[in-house]
């Protein structure tokens, strides 16, 4: 029921290419999968195949391939990998679709601007890192009963339900030039504490994203949010902040949820702005 | 008892709301999640949340008519103090909601707008476009970040909870979790744990559910004793768009802003449903059910479609069963200002939009109303009784179950909105009754003995290391496996259950767990190995496949979402009133008699030794609201109310009944 092309000539099997690399810091290597063609398959229900199918095209035994993924409906943001080039969810990616425009293979690769945990599975962390940067939260006092929140008019409503709908996929920082991976590695006899302090101190010295450049400008818009305005400006005009933006453009372009980005940015970069200025009259 | 420390395990609603209070009562929370919590399944949540609210208030609405709709819909399974008690929480828990930064939608003058859900004639439910639960989501994990930060949180994400330190007595003193990526073992001792790890929506492979609602984590507490109840209460959401990997949910609140369900009248019609006029379209739900029309009760509505297309042969397509859910009547810009998101899913996903085109959609398996079973304390009142350790305790002592992986206020049959509220309600008030819990414990986590730790982790150490050596007689995959149970399931235990088959499902289900027992690795690695993940949740879906079609066989009755036809009670024929009246007594007197044997909880408890789940059944509290017959659409539904009223009367007024004069 899929409103593609119905006529259009459909393959026996599908080749699907997939980049694997069995650990950090080992070499990726190209494995190629072969797969009988269904209509209607996602990158999802392919990958599912090649678990079950359990070798690769030319027959070896395989090991599944592995790669992170929950709602399959686009609404989680973890199954977000590179697809014939370009990072997307591959829950959404339609395998119907991607062969209308590369009739003879799929080709799956991890996300490259994220350290490789194993084949399609990277760590994000530095993503949730970039969140706690910029305090993206509101400071309420307390979770006890202290009535409603401030009436919102529906403009304001309006302006901040998109941005809210941010998953943390990571196809932002994916495609922007300025966010280059950090991939560190455990020292030996370092304490996983102490790992996990130096790599947030690396986190929080490199560029921050457009993610949480929008989530920061999300609750400065929000009546109890707006509480903690400047610490998020101060978070923002340190290293890594909005300076660090080359204004490339390709975040907007590659959200799929389509959170103007961009906007939120030049939002930013006029409120870092004055943020400066008045700080240097308070000096 | 200084620095105490809370394992909470599952970082969904009730996992977020229950770390951020305990946080705040100054507990120190390790929360485990086998994702990172901010995409737990609670995002999948669209169309919104229940409380009355100032405007249904001014029209008769009350919190009581919110809490007699949820047992009423719930067919009176449900005990009835806990729901008594959230559904008075309700409206706080909006209000926290609200201050937390979630997005409602508003009115124009900047109130929170409300939209009418299925099983009530009010509008209670609060929404943030089409994805409530992920805005609810995010905004408690952004509260649970802040709470990291300032150091009173540890998070493990990518950690499978594998399995319960108890000690001697039996308590459970903390946890033993995996790291998924290095796959290392590890002790997590506590003074309390808390378990919110959700659905099992993957016991019947294809399902509304993520793909980690595999219902393993509440399979293994109750494989260590804690018990499981209401297990056969499985909801399938009438609308969901079928697909290879997933059935995606299209929310209710499609139908709450106006969406029709209909077919065409004439079978596979031809026709574009655009030029089908509307003397050939079927609105089944409307002309069966004028006074809810298209807002049935999902049980109800899920039957019909279900009925449209299996006996009525009126399919859409004649392919795959499906029904048109229409919503092209409304004007474009009001769809995407409330109805975006998941209208995007759908155009996505199948290529049309449905803004143009009426959707096609089928049920789906979505929701459990049965879990652990979990105790409460009753207030004289009928509430619970604020901070008192036992509420939603297991049988095990120190462990709590909360939100969908409890059994708790949804009885037979959830009503729509009403599970965000369930789990944020649970997860904000268990907080004072854990920390009551752990002062009243004279030891704590630090008090624990190590021999007991490390014996929980060998356990788990042992379980792993031999599925990874596999047996060498066996060639069993694990993934093909899970489509077998799948279909199994799915087709026994959905939406009309016979005995023959449910019978027969038990026994092809018991030979699947013994395969699943001796499935051969194809990843033996000891690196992100999904593989063996996967294999030890594949087997810990069987406990909870068993109690849900033993619970359905024994269960000779229809209630809720459980639907045996062979028991289902018959509509009034008699066409002269005298005779009508006298069906009516005695369809009434079937009633209670059909009540005092069923109307009881499930309680399983496995026994590991056969595999199989041992049955019992408790009473339910109905002791606010008596038990009524639910009459949607029966023919003869008048009489029988009247004189269902005027029995209720006599029995208030100390008489005899009237039947049994």
């Amino acid at each position: 029921m899929i409103a593609f092309d119905q006529h259009a000539k459909r393959p026996e099997f599908i080749n699907v290419r997939v980049k694997r690399q069995d650990g950090p810091g080992k070499e990726p290597y190209w494995q190629l999968f072969k797969i009988p063609y269904e209509p209607e398959l996602n990158v999802i229900t392919v990958l599912q195949r090649i678990a079950a199918l359990g070798k690769d095209a030319d027959g070896n035994k395989s090991f599944p391939v592995c790669w992170d993924c929950g709602c399959l409906e686009e609404v989680c943001g973890a199954c977000t990998m590179v697809i014939n080039g370009r990072v997307r969810q591959s829950c959404s990616a339609l395998v119907d679709r991607l062969m209308e425009d590369n009739p003879d293979e799929l080709v799956l690769e991890p996300m490259s601007k994220f350290p490789v945990i194993r084949d399609l599975m990277v760590d994000r962390s530095r993503l949730f890192r970039g969140l706690k940067r910029v305090k993206a939260w509101v400071p309420v006092d307390s979770y006890y009963d202290m009535g409603r929140g401030e009436r919102q008019l529906r403009e304001m409503q309006e302006r901040n339900y998109p941005l809210s709908q941010c998953m943390s996929c990571g196809c932002c920082v994916e495609a922007c030039p300025q966010y280059t991976k950090i991939e560190l590695e455990q020292k030996p006899g370092e304490s996983d504490e102490a790992f996990d302090a130096r790599k947030n101190d690396a986190f929080d010295k490199a560029f921050v994203g457009p993610h949480a450049i929008s989530q920061a400008m999300l609750f400065n818009n929000h009546p109890t949010g707006k509480a903690l305005e400047g610490e998020r400006l101060d978070a923002l005009t340190a290293p890594g902040g909005i300076q660090a933006c080359g204004n490339a453009q390709n975040c907007v372009a590659v959200c799929p949820k389509e959170i103007p980005l961009t906007t939120s940015i030049a939002r930013a970069g006029r409120a870092t702005t004055l943020h400066t200025i008045r700080k240097w009259f308070e000096k | 008892m200084a620095n105490q420390r809370v394992v909470v395990v599952g970082g969904g609603l009730a996992g977020l709301a229950s770390t951020m209070k305990l946080a705040e009562l100054g507990i120190n929370v390790d929360l485990i999640s086998l994702t990172p919590v901010k995409r737990s399944h609670s995002v999948c949540a669209q169309g919104g949340i229940n409380s009355c609210n100032d405007q249904t208030r001014q029209l008769g609405d009350n919190e009581f008519k919110h809490f007699d709709d949820t047992v009423y819909g719930g067919d009176f399974l449900n005990h009835q103090p806990p729901v008594k008690e959230m559904a008075d929480w309700a409206p706080k828990v909006i209000d926290l909601m609200d201050r937390l930064g979630v997005p409602f939608n508003r009115t124009g003058e900047g109130f929170i707008d409300r939209r009418r859900f299925g099983g009530t004639l009010y509008k209670r439910t609060a929404f943030a476009g089409a994805t409530t639960g992920q805005q609810l989501l995010y905004a408690l994990d952004e509260q649970v970040r802040r709470r990291e930060s300032e150091g009173k949180v540890r998070k493990f994400e990518f950690w499978d909870f594998q399995g319960l330190i108890q000690d001697s007595t039996g308590r459970c003193r903390g946890v033993v979790a995996q790291d998924m990526v290095s796959m290392e073992m590890r002790s997590f001792p506590a003074d309390a744990v808390v378990v919110a790890t959700g659905g099992c929506g993957l016991v019947y492979g294809r399902s509304t559910m993520s793909v980690f609602c595999t219902g393993s984590a509440a399979s293994r507490c109750f494989q260590a004793g804690a018990k499981y109840a209401n297990g056969e209460f499985i909801q399938v959401h009438p609308t969901a768009i079928p697909g290879s990997d997933k059935l995606r949910l299209m929310s209710e609140s499609a139908r709450g802003e106006g969406g029709r369900v209909w077919v065409p009248r004439k079978p596979h019609d031809s026709r574009s449903p655009r030029d089908i006029p509307a003397a050939d379209r079927y609105y089944f739900l409307e002309e069966r059910y004028p006074e809810y029309g298209n807002l049935v009760p999902r049980d109800i509505a899920t039957r019909e479609i279900f009925d449209i297309c299996v006996n009525e042969g009126l399919s859409v397509d004649d392919e795959r069963m499906c029904v048109y859910l229409d919503l092209t009547h409304i004007s474009k810009s009001e769809l995407d200002r409330k109805l975006g998101g998941i209208l995007e899913i759908y155009e996505k996903f199948q290529g049309v939009d449905p803004r143009i085109e009426p959707m096609r959609i089928f049920p789906a398996v979505h929701y459990s109303m049965g879990g652990l079973w979990a105790d409460y304390v009753r207030t004289a009142a009928g509430g619970l009784e604020p901070g008192a350790p036992k509420n939603h305790m297991t049988n095990i002592e120190g462990l709590y179950a909360i939100g969908e992986c409890d059994y708790h206020y949804h009885g037979a049959n959830r009503l729509g909105a009403n599970s965000l509220l369930s789990c944020i309600f649970t997860g904000l008030f268990t907080g004072p009754s854990i920390v009551n819990y752990i002062e009243n414990q004279s030891e704590g986590h630090a008090d624990l003995a190590s021999s007991e730790i490390d014996s929980a982790v060998k356990k788990q150490q042992d379980r792993h290391d031999s599925l990874l050596k596999g047996d060498s007689s066996s060639d069993e995959n694990p993934y093909l496996i899970h489509q077998e149970l799948g279909d199994v399931m799915t087709r026994a235990a959905t939406v009309v259950r016979r005995n023959d088959q449910l019978k027969d499902a038990i026994e092809t289900v018991n030979e699947l767990h013994e395969r699943a027992m001796k499935v051969s690795l194809s990843d033996t690695g000891g690196w992100s190995n999904q593989n063996v993940l996967f294999s030890k949740s594949l087997q810990d879906m069987f406990p909870i496949a068993k109690c849900i079609l033993q619970g359905a066989l024994q269960r000779d009755e229809c209630r809720g979402a459980h639907y045996k036809p062979e028991f289902q009670r018959p509509s009034l024929t008699a066409e002269d009133p005298a005779e009508r009246r006298k069906q009516a007594e005695e369809w009434l007197d079937e009633f209670d008699k059909n009540n005092e044997k069923f109307l009881k909880s499930t309680i399983a408890e496995y026994d590991n030794a056969s595999m199989k789940p041992k049955l019992s059944y408790e009473a339910v509290d109905t002791s606010l609201i008596q038990p009524r017959p639910r009459l949607y659409g029966l023919v003869g539904a008048d009489i029988i109310e009247q004189v269902f009223k005027e029995r209720a009367e006599a029995k208030k007024a100390g008489a005899a009944p009237a039947a049994s004069a």
